[in-house]
């Protein structure tokens, strides 16, 4: 009985974050919000030689074959530095797609995935969430149709798309009859597009894929609450250094209840929140039948408590938490922005209802 | 990570449920069957197991992963395992730290046997989450100390043979040095007990109680380790108190759940409105969180780690969702979810309202709400005590 973190997986989070913190502070965060494609390129190649975009794919393609609470653990370093990359779609969501479906023709794709040489992203956003009409559908051997909030997709060089909820294309991010126009969010570290499909023609189908959707969205909600985790153990840390340094009454306000317990408060619900993300994450390798009901409660749970931290946290700030040059609304939007890809709270709440029989008609 | 307890522990695990099924009681108990129970368990090693023999334990190796496996078989098969009352939960390992010889051979076996109830006498009126100011004083008067002074929220006091009590022997040193821990037989006289009735009326799980003592004598043998560490030794029972505060969440969520299923109104089952449906499903994530964040402490416990900031939390957390889960099956009941004391059209012999009620007391009892966070703040995370006001 061991219910916590191996050597190596400690190891890993150490590294990531320290490459993080030397590579990318949030100085060259603010640099890349402005850019056209925050995914810097560079930046990604650089992580992953450092291993981080293969974790997930197998050994024979190039990659370290590694778990997803290891992967959720670089997720979480990625949210705690607000980085921006390709993260979720590229080195989560795409390799575990690839996985399931196997055959051949995906192999390439993995070690593609692995060396940082392609980067991959979704759009699954209408299989659990139809809006504006959207939705993608198969006619005559090419594509038509709408796909929305798509993730990591902008500059992406493949993307897979979902054609109803039971079918994958694989398209080229550069192919013709294809618009991807950027979704401008709160959030300036993630970039989320809109698909404009008129006659794409698909690089594959992959058909009877409800089950690597199915296990593409677990393995994406766990990670993105762990992207989530990590940025509200950040806004955490900087709100407890900020008490422990900001006078007023001729006291740190710190040492005042209000703000002692304000930070408490949020610490409460964080500590608890990460077991139950360290066992969500290990049920989509160990116990994959526990697997969905997990990542909705995780991601559900995560975007409840992430709220109030990124709230509570700028609060203790007071004024100049809500300045752009605090840097702390990085942080607050990254969380923010979380709250609802994937499906937001209540419907993941319903869905884990549905998982369980208990969704009764009313 | 690795779930499993391995083959060694299911082996005992299997012991513990025959032993269940051969020797399982039904409920309910007459005291004396109660009591001939709680024997049968001590003598296969199920309660009382890491008690040494000679003071009327089984005497094996304290082995954590043999505690969390009986209780969860006993859990399973719904009957409690030992005694849950505050000598074998307090006392017991206070006197196995601190205790002379003869006290532990004297206290220990009765205790865990049910022959002898005690009663703990720390709090009183003006001395609640500020403990250490309490001011019961026990004067030395020949080979006896004199007790004066009043305890509150004393549970089981009226039922006790027995108290552990903090008195005030040095009244001049420092507040936290002053203190003694002495052990005193409730029929002593001047002792007087007086109920103190609470919010959960009749339905009630404790019996709360004021205490008075008027010049009650107690021999000086009776104190439990040396004068004026009884500050000390209270703490190591306290820990003892807040990690017995271990709330079985995932149980009572499967409860709740089980009575919006059956709950209906206009002939539509709670669990079919979806707002009570969601409120019940954000109450799951959360009763899984503690649940794991259980193994989690329990994984820190076994390789003798400290949880930090992270086992900090567990009580203040752990209360709050009892409460709450209290609050959506007093909801889903509607107007029928304030019937009480045994009405008619009560449901679960008013089951919730009693927790919901009882849940509310333990976020205040044991260290308060606002306690913890302090605790929490100042242990945990690095922030500074309060400055104490100057005197004017």
């Amino acid at each position: 009985m061991d219910f916590g973190l191996s050597e190596d997986q400690l190891l890993l989070e150490e590294t990531v974050r320290g490459f993080l913190a030397d590579q990318v502070p949030i100085t060259r965060v603010r640099e890349l919000r402005d850019e056209e494609y925050p995914n810097d390129r560079a930046l990604w190649q650089d992580l992953a030689e450092l291993g981080v975009a293969g974790i997930l794919v197998p050994e024979e393609h190039g990659g370290s074959a590694l778990t997803l609470l290891d992967a959720a653990l670089v997720s979480q370093s990625l949210g705690h530095a607000v980085t921006p990359a390709p993260f979720l779609a590229s080195a989560v969501m795409a390799p575990v797609a690839l996985r399931t479906l196997g055959g051949e023709e995906t192999g390439a794709w993995l070690g593609a995935i692995a060396g940082g040489e392609a980067v991959f992203g979704v759009a699954l956003t209408e299989t659990f969430s139809i809006r504006e009409g959207a939705g993608v559908a198969l006619d005559g051997g090419v594509l038509r149709g709408k796909a929305m909030m798509a993730l990591d997709a902008l500059g992406a060089d493949h993307i897979l798309v979902a054609i109803g909820d039971d079918r994958l294309a694989m398209i080229r991010g550069d192919a013709s009859g294809l618009q991807t126009n950027r979704l401008t969010t709160i959030d300036a570290t993630r970039c989320t597009s809109e698909l404009a499909l008129d006659g794409v023609e698909p690089e594959a189908v992959f058909d009877g894929a409800a089950d690597a959707i199915s296990r593409m969205l677990d393995a994406g909600r766990i990670a993105l609450a762990a992207d989530s985790l990590g940025a509200c153990e950040s806004m955490i840390e900087q709100a407890v250094a900020y008490a422990q340094e900001r006078k007023q009454f001729d006291r740190v306000i710190g040492s005042f209840q209000a703000v002692k317990h304000m930070c408490s408060e949020m610490i409460a619900e964080l500590e608890p929140a990460r077991s139950l993300l360290w066992y969500a994450a290990h049920s989509f390798d160990a116990l994959p039948d526990e697997a969905p009901l997990m990542a909705c409660h995780a991601l559900a749970h995560t975007a409840e408590i992430g709220r109030e931290i990124a709230s509570v946290s700028t609060q203790v700030h007071g004024g100049i938490g809500w300045t752009d040059e605090q840097n702390l609304h990085f942080w607050f939007k990254r969380i923010g922005v979380a709250r609802h890809l994937l499906g937001g709270p209540e419907f993941l709440r319903e869905r884990a209802a549905e998982l369980q029989g208990l969704a009764l008609a009313s | 990570m690795d779930l499993e307890y391995g083959e060694r522990y299911e082996a005992f695990r299997k012991e513990v449920r025959a032993f269940l099924e051969a020797s399982k009681p039904e409920e309910p108990l007459a005291w004396k069957d109660r009591l001939a129970w709680l024997s049968l368990q001590i003598e296969h090693g199920y309660w009382a197991r890491t008690i040494p023999k000679e003071y009327g334990g089984y005497g094996a190796e304290p082995d954590l992963l043999e505690t969390v496996i009986m209780d969860e078989e006993f859990n399973r098969a719904g009957v409690a395992r030992g005694m849950m009352a505050q000598g074998p939960s307090m006392l017991v390992p206070t006197l196995l730290a601190h205790g002379t010889e003869e006290q532990k051979r004297r206290w220990i076996g009765p205790t865990l046997r049910g022959d002898v109830m005690w009663c703990q006498g720390y709090s009183e009126p003006g001395a609640g989450s500020d403990l250490a100011s309490l001011q019961t004083s026990a004067t030395e008067d020949g080979d006896d100390f004199v007790i004066n002074g009043q305890k509150i929220w004393t549970s089981t006091a009226d039922k006790s043979q027995m108290i552990f009590v903090l008195v005030r022997t040095e009244p001049d040193a420092k507040k936290h040095a002053g203190i003694s821990y002495i052990l005193a037989p409730m029929d002593t006289p001047g002792i007087e007990v007086q109920p103190l009735r609470t919010m959960t009326g009749s339905l009630g799980e404790n019996s709360f109680n004021q205490v008075f003592f008027s010049d009650v004598r107690v021999p000086k043998a009776n104190v439990v380790g040396k004068r004026g560490e009884g500050w000390k030794i209270a703490n190591t029972t306290l820990k003892h108190e807040r990690s017995s505060l271990n709330a079985n969440a995932e149980g009572t969520w499967l409860r709740l759940k089980r009575l919006m299923e059956k709950e209906t109104a206009n002939g539509v089952p709670a669990l079919a409105s979806p707002v009570y449906r969601d409120r019940l499903m954000r109450l799951q994530a959360r009763a899984l969180t503690m649940k794991h964040h259980g193994m989690r402490m329990l994984t820190c416990s076994l390789k003798n780690e400290s949880p930090g900031v992270a086992g900090l939390v567990v009580k203040l957390q752990n209360c709050q969702l009892s409460f709450d889960m209290a609050a959506l099956a007093i909801d889903v009941m509607g107007e029928l979810g304030v019937l009480y004391e045994h009405s008619k059209y009560e449901r679960e012999l008013g089951f919730w309202q009693a927790y919901s009620m009882f849940s509310l007391g333990l976020i205040i009892g044991g260290g308060t709400a606002q306690i913890q966070k302090n605790i929490i703040s100042e242990r945990g995370l690095g922030l500074p005590r309060e400055p104490k006001p100057a005197k004017a």
